[in-house]
């Protein structure tokens, strides 16, 4: 008799989980502070950028003129110009707009699952849960051609003053400029798309329970709006790291 | 009763209309955001001014995909300060060793020479 009343009585007191600190659910809020960790550390990669960028000559002479230097830090668009189909082709920042565009696109089909699965609407959160996990495998797939544009390198390469040539970048030598160019490209682009591919992982497995079901019948589609703060927050620093590392 | 039964899996309620007007209104905000980034970086010399055009078009950015995307922007006041002041700490660092690295720079290419 006992055990039924304590178990039928709601628990309403301020430290007995009864209530929900910021009117936000314990799911929700430990992501937003998770992001917040997460921002830190993408913080301080592209900090550690600018501290190496100011600690480096900057490159004076004019944009036509650019040559590669471990002289001076590179300017992007001399660096990020090349474009799938379109060899020796001079392009700035052409394909990094295009993965700009598609990170954006993804983040907006993500909202509108998020936004299908209050009104739980269930065909509505497959379809635009499957917009986004496409999305996302084009930006990865773009990447990754981006990485192997970087590594390979140009056909010119860099002429060293010994008159031997340095083409594409490693950990040590870049084509590109000092070697902290190339290691921190490789840092900061990769570990947002590890993010990233973390996050697409989490959508398919988000879309393979919607297809079954799960979250419908849990009432609630609030893992949907759990993972879709994660991939707006993906989405949110690529738009720093264009900014920092594609445009200044 | 443990059997599912073909209703488990198909809507039966009623599904109220899609509210989308927001969110294309801020995906059309974020793609003009954009492309105002890409006029500037062809239309005009690198330099300090064109660096915080980047910075400033960079934080409208950030705002509408955290307060519209994220809805941070309607959640409590509580919520919204815990995240906005440490992000705020961070920028402080930024500016702080942005400056540092400049002055190392200074030391080396002034002091040894």
């Amino acid at each position: 008799m006992s055990t039924s009343t304590t178990l039928e009585a709601p628990n309403t007191g301020t430290w007995d989980g009864g209530n929900e600190p910021m009117k936000a659910s314990y799911g929700k809020l430990m992501m937003w502070f998770f992001l917040l960790s997460d921002a830190f550390t993408f913080g301080a990669f592209l900090i550690v950028y600018g501290l190496a960028r100011h600690a480096h000559t900057p490159y004076t002479g004019e944009a036509e003129a650019f040559t590669f230097s471990t002289e001076w830090w590179p300017i992007p668009e001399k660096v990020f110009n090349a474009f799938p189909g379109f060899h020796g082709v001079d392009l700035p920042l052409a394909f990094v707009a295009l993965m700009t565009m598609i990170l954006i696109l993804s983040s907006v089909t993500m909202v509108l699952a998020v936004e299908a699965g209050h009104r739980m609407d269930k065909k509505d959160v497959e379809k635009w849960l499957l917009w986004t996990i496409l999305f996302g495998a084009t930006f990865l797939g773009c990447q990754a051609w981006e990485w192997t544009h970087f590594i390979v390198g140009t056909d010119e390469g860099m002429l060293l003053a010994d008159g031997t040539r340095v083409y594409g970048a490693n950990m040590t030598v870049n084509q590109y400029g000092p070697p902290l160019f190339a290691d921190l490209f490789f840092f900061i682009t990769g570990f947002h798309g590890f993010h990233v591919t973390i996050g697409w992982v989490l959508l398919v497995i988000a879309f393979i329970s919607t297809v079954n079901g799960v979250y419908h019948k849990r009432g609630h589609y609030e893992m949907v709006e759990k993972i879709g703060l994660y991939w707006h927050f993906v989405d949110l620093v690529w738009v720093f790291v264009f900014t920092f590392f594609y445009l200044i | 009763m443990a059997q599912h039964t073909e209703t488990d899996f198909y809507q039966t309620d009623d599904i109220p209309k899609p509210q989308t007007k927001a969110i294309w209104r801020t995906f059309i905000i974020l793609v003009g955001l954009t492309a105002l980034e890409f006029i500037f970086a062809f239309s005009m010399d690198a330099g300090t001014a064109r660096n915080a055009i980047f910075i400033i078009l960079t934080i409208f950015k950030a705002f509408y995909i955290v307060a519209e995307f994220m809805h941070l922007k309607h959640e409590t006041k509580s919520l919204i300060w815990s995240i906005v002041i440490p992000l705020a700490l961070v920028i402080w660092l930024m500016v702080a060793l942005l400056a540092e690295g400049s002055y190392y720079y200074e030391s080396i290419t002034n002091y040894f020479k």
